[in-house]
């Protein structure tokens, strides 16, 4: 598009700790986790024994209980309730928050100049301990002169690709932006499914799956186990999609025209980013219902 | 060239199901709702279930259009 406009489907790395990438989203999200914690902490170290609770208190019961209530409303089993309470509302709030800190001003244009070069030092050095490696030599001297000889080289290469320098990359990228994250959300989610089943039934709720009774049996158990796989690829995309989707949105309408005309819009990022939390907690519910039936209530 | 043209029928032609899919998803939610109104907050609570599913394969379109466009 024009320049001057940065969309990027995959978050950009920030800085590299330990040979692990820390990408922006992946900072915005420890940030929203540790918002999220000290929330929590705050509130019960405030927490009053009154019938009238007031301030910091009653906004989270008032979050605890409209979560309660959905969650009861599914289940209608307190027991149950009790059990899956706590996985519901962290998704539900963890994933509410993640994707409103996409609409705070600052997030996705505030940007830091991150060096390239770094990522391609480590490439150099690698290349020049394999060529050392092949040749067997011993003396730093050679292995000085292949380092400063790859050096050059990958520079070469890469002065002939875009990024070769300092690159600007936006410090916050709202976390659920990026597919790790929706993936790894998803994961959890069905396996904690698969949990549950298991706790509630032992055995016999892998007798769904893998099922020789009839061969027609045998098959829908087959398709069964595919759709587990389904699930998770169909909540990873989902939310990764629409909170995506909002985010260029947002860049492109700012860009076209500033003033007055992303209102709209950002009015419609709220809601998406509410409904989707409330989506995915909701189906989590739905799952955890279904492979808890008792078979024994009839 | 032609990515361009993808990109945009990717978008208009994926985006026809679930469109129709979401107006008959709504269509008889509300039709429910007309003939038992004590029930509206748990067809309601259903029907968004519903839309969100439908909605989650035009997301799927769109990503793939993003992807076609951007990468």
């Amino acid at each position: 598009m024009a320049t001057g406009l940065h969309i990027s489907i995959s978050a950009e790395r920030l800085f590299t700790l330990g040979g692990l990438d820390i990408t922006n989203s992946m900072f915005t999200s420890v940030l929203v986790s540790m918002l999220l914690i000290s929330f929590a902490v705050i509130t019960k170290s405030k927490l009053k024994n009154v019938s009238k609770p007031t301030g910091i208190q009653n906004f989270a019961e008032m979050i605890i209980e409209a979560l309660h209530g959905l969650v009861h409303g599914v289940t209608s089993d307190f027991k149950k309730t009790r059990l899956f309470f706590p996985f519901i509302s962290t998704f539900f709030l963890v994933i509410i928050s993640n994707n409103w800190l996409g609409l705070i001003p600052g997030v996705g244009t505030i940007r830091l100049l991150v060096n390239e070069e770094a990522a391609q030092m480590e490439e150099a050095v690698k290349h020049s301990s394999v060529l050392v490696n092949s040749v067997q030599a011993s003396e730093t001297t050679i292995i000085e002169d292949a380092t400063i000889l790859t050096t050059d080289e990958v520079a070469h290469e890469d002065s002939a690709n875009e990024h070769s320098g300092p690159v600007a990359v936006p410090i916050f990228r709202p976390g659920t932006a990026d597919i790790n994250t929706t993936i790894s959300l998803a994961l959890i989610s069905i396996i904690v499914t698969q949990i549950f089943g298991f706790k509630y039934s032992k055995f016999g709720y892998f007798k769904k799956f893998i099922n020789f009774s009839s061969p027609i049996m045998f098959f829908v158990g087959i398709l069964e186990l595919i759709s587990e796989f389904a699930k998770i690829i169909s909540f990873a995309f989902r939310l990764f999609g629409n909170i995506l989707a909002g985010e260029i949105l947002l860049v492109v309408i700012a860009f076209l025209c500033p003033i007055i005309l992303p209102m709209p819009f950002y009015g419609l990022e709220l809601f998406v980013g509410f409904i989707q939390a409330l989506v995915f907690s909701l189906l989590t519910l739905v799952f955890f219902n279904m492979a808890t039936i008792n078979h024994e209530e009839h | 060239m032609s990515t361009e043209f993808a990109v945009a029928f990717v978008m208009a032609i994926g985006t026809i199901a679930p469109a129709i899919a979401i107006g008959l998803l709504v269509s008889a939610g509300l039709t429910a709702i007309g003939r038992n109104p004590e029930a509206a907050s748990k067809i309601q609570t259903n029907m968004i279930l519903g839309i969100a599913f439908a909605e989650a394969i035009a997301i799927y379109a769109l990503v793939v259009s993003l992807i076609l466009k951007f990468v």
